[in-house]
């Protein structure tokens, strides 16, 4: 079972019709999947999935910026987590990271520079975003694009970040990510 | 939040509008009449009909002529949404995005530089999903244009009907066309919706094709009591 934060300030009546169900579609191919919205979010909340992605957000909308006492959980996680845009740039300030103006709208090209599970080679994402992620040394660089770090994954735990939005353009991102870290139920 | 709606009166843009009303307040359509037919970013036929649609829903229309050139038709754009900004105090843009990066990129560019939301309630939406629900929601939406093989004259003027859309959903697996047109294989008009408090009547029209492409040249209107 996956569950889909939804990242979108409540000011957004349509965040989650745009950044969510995009999301929801893709992941419920493969694996029944429950949404909650990061206020609702809390560490005991957590038990009974087996995934988190953490969803994007509007270009306007950086409210998770100022609320990361609010992901403290993702610190003690141990689950594998997949933070898109917003959700990136949230864990990456979780860990001691910051973000940077950076915009990108459109379809962008990024470098894989580390190899993982989720993705290879030079390829095109669509990027909206007017922030970047730099990320702390808890984390491992894996594609950029010519203006900044476009993933990321956390050196000890299963706790990925992209910047882009892969339910655009890049769905397979989304679906490697679950099916890499597929639990077997089986006795 | 107050919504100008970029409205074609196409059925993803009338869509959009019935989505964004039960949520936020819609204070204003913005149209932009482009020259070029060839356009990537604005439905082209029947655009003139818009004016009939905004009276239909008694919201104020703003209207901005482009001579469609690449770079110059998103300056008019711009130029739109700074007067609805200017004259209607909107807080965000709502479009009919659903696959298009092109058209979304673009909007959502104009809008970060003027400060204001821009919002897609249809963005990534199953197609014939989206189909369905105007069918259902009771539009009379009738094809306005086709530009792509094997779509030809016999579409034109059609209303969209489950039936019709059995047959696009075929084309789509065998030809690979996006059934609802997002990569403009298909224009359409939308003549009567829920929120229309009149619905509009075809006085006269004409079909304009040649092979693949042609258009349904709406000519005369008016709006009769629903």
């Amino acid at each position: 079972m996956i569950l889909v934060v939804d990242m979108n300030s409540t000011e957004n009546p349509f965040g989650f019709h745009e950044f969510v169900l995009p999301i929801v579609a893709i992941a419920e191919e493969l694996e029944k999947c429950t949404v909650k919205h990061y206020l609702e979010v809390k560490e005991k909340s957590l038990d009974g999935y087996d995934k988190i992605i953490l969803s994007g957000s509007a270009l306007r909308d950086t409210v998770t910026f100022d609320e990361t006492a609010r992901f403290k959980w993702l610190k003690d996680c141990s689950k594998p987590v997949l933070g898109i845009c917003a959700g990136m740039q949230t864990i990456g300030l979780v860990f001691g990271g910051r973000v940077e103006k950076c915009r990108e709208i459109g379809m962008t090209k990024i470098e894989t520079s580390e190899e993982n599970l989720l993705f290879f080679s030079t390829f095109n994402v669509y990027a909206l975003h007017n922030y970047a992620l730099v990320p702390s040394a808890d984390f491992k660089v894996l594609a950029e694009s010519a203006n900044c770090v476009h993933a990321i994954k956390h050196k000890r735990k299963d706790v990925y970040g992209v910047l882009f939005h892969p339910e655009v353009r890049n769905k397979k991102v989304v679906e490697r990510f679950i099916n890499a870290f597929q639990v077997d139920r089986r006795i | 939040m107050r919504i100008g709606v970029l409205f074609s009166g196409g059925k993803d843009s009338t869509l959009a509008l019935h989505k964004a009303t039960e949520k936020v307040e819609v204070v204003c359509l913005i149209t932009l009449v482009s020259e070029n037919k060839e356009s990537f970013m604005f439905h082209t036929p029947n655009i003139s009909v818009t004016a009939l649609q905004a009276e239909a829903l008694g919201l104020p229309l703003i209207r901005k002529a482009t001579e469609g050139k690449p770079e110059e038709e998103l300056r008019n754009l711009e130029e739109a949404i700074a007067q609805a900004i200017k004259d209607f105090k909107i807080d965000g843009v709502v479009t009919g995005a659903v696959e298009s990066v092109y058209q979304a990129a673009r909007i959502q560019k104009i809008c970060n530089l003027l400060g204001v939301w821009c919002v897609n309630p249809l963005w990534k939406r199953n197609q014939k999903a989206l189909l369905e629900e105007t069918v259902a929601k009771g539009f009379k939406t009738v094809i306005s244009g086709v530009f792509a093989y094997p779509l030809d004259k016999n579409w034109l003027g059609k209303q969209i009907d489950e039936d019709l859309i059995e047959k696009l959903m075929a084309l789509s697996e065998t030809y690979g066309l996006s059934p609802s047109g997002e990569g403009g294989e298909i224009e359409t008009t939308v003549l009567d919706a829920p929120l229309f408090k009149e619905k509009i009547e075809v006085l006269d029209s004409e079909v304009e094709a040649q092979d693949n492409s042609g258009v349904f040249r709406i000519k005369q209107v008016r709006l009769m009591k629903k």
